[in-house]
């Protein structure tokens, strides 16, 4: 009698605990749900495909950035270059793309592949990245003071290089941010409704970088700077290699992101992004990674960049005027984040 | 009831996601006695501790202090009830002083309302004079030793005046002259009327000074007995469910090449002019008192500190090693004394802890083997009987000889010539302790060359082939096997060995 009741409790017991743990794992999903929920209650648009679609699409340049700042929190390191690095990608990239008969172009006569604009913001992103790695990993500055220094001096080069928006884009490049794949979904009584180009590509990016994270050495280096770096460093990882490496990363993506965010835009602008990188940062927050090291996936950063994507939208359909969506926003960010952090005591 | 009783603590159980901690576990304990809780790694020593000074909300089971049912539902509580406790994995706050530790969270408060530095320094001071403990307050933590670590918490935890004291493996850091020190503050609070509640995997320690035992195994209580009616072998059979026999199964490996020849290593006035040679098969061990200087070696030779010069060779080979991951590449590895400082990755689960230095041999064209991965994980769970729920499990929820397990099996997974273990049983109990000293054995038969630094003396006279001694950060003697006795250790650990003698010979 009394062995089947104790049992029985400790039967209790593990589903609880296995509740809980389940709790533990999917709070923000859950979180995210019913905010889905709550919205398509609240407004008949939301949930229309055209309406989702879009918000998919604006959160894919601050999705990048996010996942590349999730690798550098997860070092216990911080990016706040990339908003300004995502600007001066997006210009020298622009002025390459520029249709030769638009009134005001930056290199007359010049008339190069989509590959050139292409790969010269990648290449951007990926110095001004390793410039950031190095700072770190050679030169032992903390990390929030050399991102800062990087965050100001890029901007700095994008208002140099133009100070006025750089426009008139070619159509192959406008594509890469306007256009749409696989318009395989029908909607009634118009074009079928495809894929945007930038949400494949945010796709792709948070694909490989999942599986970098958690399938690769590499992946793993990362997670053990974080966790413990001097314990990393005497089991033999090549602590300076690997850190500089992430920034490079993570700059790489903010280049992609202004390539991204010029290209949906048809304009090149020096002031492109003020800010992202603080979004990217919140997304990556939200999503479970942890400011001091260790912890951290990628999905659950492109949940934690969905929320915000939702919130977005939901107030502009809901016309909550823009302040007070800075201030709903702000406030659901916070609550987000405590109940995430309390379910892991 | 029993007037002498300061603590009753009854059917505690606590569970963790997927594993009961504790299962219907009592324990009590009288006025002005130590009483030891023993019982192997993850056995639940710790967690009943931390349910007792209100760190975990036991899931049922009541506390009776001082003969009034009390909650202890946060440290503060535990504290002002006149509980205090010197916690197994040290935590200081490294950019404060001595001074600021011990009385962080009830900071001497003067004009203002601002913090009297100049009180709490002094107050320190006192305090530290009384304990007999030699460091100077305004000190930072950051720069103390493991062992001065130590010394500080155990000072922390009297400065409260507490009537009830729990140490968990207070004594897991220091050497014998300080484990002597921290005996003789046990009697004297004893003589106060104060209670003991003293955790160790050390036989000797609870022997010399506990009143009372009380043995737990997976969660449950097994017997509580006077020390006086035990003995170690009855007491190990208690712990461990089993006979034990032969705690140094050392075993005698054919002795080949020397593999690490280390000559006149000096670093910043804290490894002197420091030679010796290991050979393949054999142990060799190093002694010393506390900061003598033999860690700071091995950190060295390892490239985690730069050395001002010296050399080193390697199977013949001159080296030059500027970082760990030299050291590792020439088939080194290195078990370090500070668990939390420099081994676990506390966040990270217990599978990324175990492969983390040899990941290398586990991948392919930087992609994981997952599959091999998990198996030598499994594999090695079982060599060890390491105690987790699973691998993904979160290594800071092990207990601390599961933690040190779990690095013992990283640095094997490397497949070193050279092994370098630092005080490689420190918190672990005695049948994974004569496991690990088996695979010494055992490793040293396959040809590998050890180095094993501990604070034991057992431990060093029964695994070692020879003995280094450190004194000051000088070699203050070394002996063969057969000529390394406790007082010719202890002579040359305190600088009286006069390498005159016959065995100075070899040296040259
Ligand atoms: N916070 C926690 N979360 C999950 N499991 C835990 C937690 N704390 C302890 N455990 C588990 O509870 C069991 C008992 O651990 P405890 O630390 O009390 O052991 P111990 O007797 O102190 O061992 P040791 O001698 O190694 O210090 C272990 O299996 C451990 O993994
Ligand atoms: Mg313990």
């Amino acid at each position: 009698m009394r062995a089947t009741t104790s049992a029985e409790i400790r039967a209790k017991g593990l589903n609880r605990e296995r509740w809980n743990a389940f709790l533990r794992k999917y709070a923000i999903v859950l979180i995210f749900l019913g905010m889905v929920v709550l919205l398509s209650i609240l407004s008949d648009a939301f949930l229309a495909p055209r309406n989702l679609v879009n918000v998919v699409r604006q959160i894919s340049v601050m999705g990048l950035l996010a996942i590349g700042v999730t690798m550098v929190i997860i070092t216990t390191g911080i990016d706040l270059s990339l908003g300004s690095v995502l600007a001066l990608a997006a210009v020298v990239a622009a002025s390459l793309a520029q249709r030769s008969d638009w009134r005001e172009v930056k290199y007359p006569g010049l008339d190069v592949p989509l590959i050139v604009p292409i790969v010269a913001a990648l290449a951007i992103g990926l110095l001004c990245g390793t410039i950031n790695g190095s700072l770190v990993a050679k030169f032992k500055i903390p990390p929030f003071i050399a991102t800062l220094g990087m965050m100001t001096v890029a901007r700095g080069f994008a208002l140099i290089y133009s100070d006025r928006p750089i426009s008139g884009l070619k159509d192959s490049y406008n594509f890469i941010g306007q256009g749409e794949l696989l318009q395989i979904f029908p909607v009634a009584g118009q074009r079928p409704l495809g894929i945007p180009i930038p949400v494949l590509i945010l796709a792709a990016a948070a694909i490989a970088a999942h599986v970098m994270l958690t399938s690769t050495r590499f992946g793993r280096y990362i997670y053990a700077i974080g966790g413990n770096e001097q314990a990393a460093r005497i089991s033999g990882v090549n602590i300076d290699r690997v850190k500089i490496s992430v920034y490079a990363l993570s700059g790489l993506l903010a280049g992609l992101a202004g390539l991204v965010l010029s290209s949906r835009i048809g304009s090149g602008q020096p002031g492109l992004a003020v800010g992202y990188e603080l979004d990217a940062i919140a997304a990556a927050v939200i999503g479970g990674t942890s400011l001091s090291g260790g912890i951290g996936t990628i999905w659950g950063t492109i949940v934690g960049a969905l929320i915000i994507g939702v919130l977005n939208n939901g107030l502009d359909l809901l016309n909550v005027s823009a302040y007070w969506q800075t201030i709903v926003k702000g406030s659901i960010i916070v609550i987000a984040v405590i109940i995430d952090t309390r379910k892991n005591r | 009831m029993d007037r002498d009783v300061i603590l009753v603590m009854e059917h505690i159980s606590k569970s963790f996601p997927g594993v009961k901690a504790l299962d219907d576990v009592r324990l009590t304990v009288r006025r002005g006695t130590v009483h030891a809780l023993m019982g192997e790694n993850g056995a639940g020593k710790s967690t009943l501790m931390k349910v007792l000074v209100g760190m975990y909300t036991p899931d049922s089971g009541s506390i009776l202090f001082q003969g009034q049912p009390v909650t202890i539902d946060k440290p503060e509580t535990a504290l002002n009830l006149g509980i205090s406790m010197i916690h197994q994995e040290l935590s200081p706050v490294p950019y404060m002083t001595v001074a600021e530790n011990i009385f962080l969270g009830r900071e001497p408060v003067g004009k203002f309302g601002l913090i009297d530095k100049r009180k709490m320094i002094a107050d320190t001071r006192a305090l530290l004079e009384r304990l007999d403990i030699n460091l100077d307050p305004s000190a930072l933590m950051r720069d103390l030793s493991v062992a001065n670590t130590q010394m500080v918490e155990i000072a922390k935890a009297i400065s409260y005046d507490a009537t009830l004291i729990i140490m968990d493996e207070p004594t897991s850091a220091i050497t014998e002259r300080e484990v002597a020190h921290l005996f003789q503050l046990i009697r004297g609070l004893k003589e106060r009327g104060v209670a003991i509640i003293y955790i160790t995997h050390k036989m000797d320690e609870v022997f010399e000074i506990a009143d009372e035992i009380t043995v737990l195994r997976d969660g449950r209580h097994v017997a509580t007995v006077p020390a006086s009616q035990v003995d170690r072998n009855s007491l190990i059979a208690m712990m461990v469910g089993r006979e034990l026999t032969n705690i140094f199964p050392k075993e005698e490996a054919p002795i080949g090449e020397v593999v690490l020849s280390v000559r006149n290593l000096c670093r910043n006035g804290v490894v002197k002019d420091v030679s010796f040679d290991v050979r393949r098969g054999e142990i060799l061990g190093i002694a010393g008192l506390m900061g003598s200087g033999r860690t700071e070696v091995i950190e060295t030779i390892f490239g985690i500190k730069k050395a001002d010069s010296g050399e080193i060779r390697i199977k013949g080979q001159k080296v030059q090693i500027n970082s760990p991951a030299d050291a590792i590449a020439h088939g080194m590895a290195l078990l370090t004394e500070d668990r939390k400082r420099t081994g676990i990755m506390g966040v990270l689960p217990v599978r990324d802890n175990m492969m983390i230095a040899s990941l290398e041999t586990y991948s392919l064209a930087g992609f994981l083997n997952k599959r091999l991965i998990n198996e030598t994980c499994e594999r090695e769970k079982r060599r060890l009987d390491i105690k987790t729920p699973s691998m993904e499990q979160l290594i800071k929820f092990l207990s601390g000889g599961n933690q040190q397990k779990v690095l013992v099996s990283r640095w094997l997974l490397t497949a070193p010539d050279i092994l370098i273990l630092d005080e490689p049983t420190r918190g672990i109990d005695v049948g994974a302790k004569s496991e690990i000293h088996r695979l010494m054995c055992k490793l040293a038969q396959e040809g590998k060359a050890i180095v094993m630094i501990s604070s034991e003396l057992p431990e060093i006279l029964g695994m070692s082939d020879r003995v280094l001694v450190m004194h000051e950060g000088r070699v203050g003697g070394e002996f063969v096997r057969a000529e390394a006795t406790q007082e010719n250790i202890m002579r040359a650990a305190t600088g009286q060995w006069q390498p005159s003698q016959d065995t100075a010979a070899s040296a040259a």
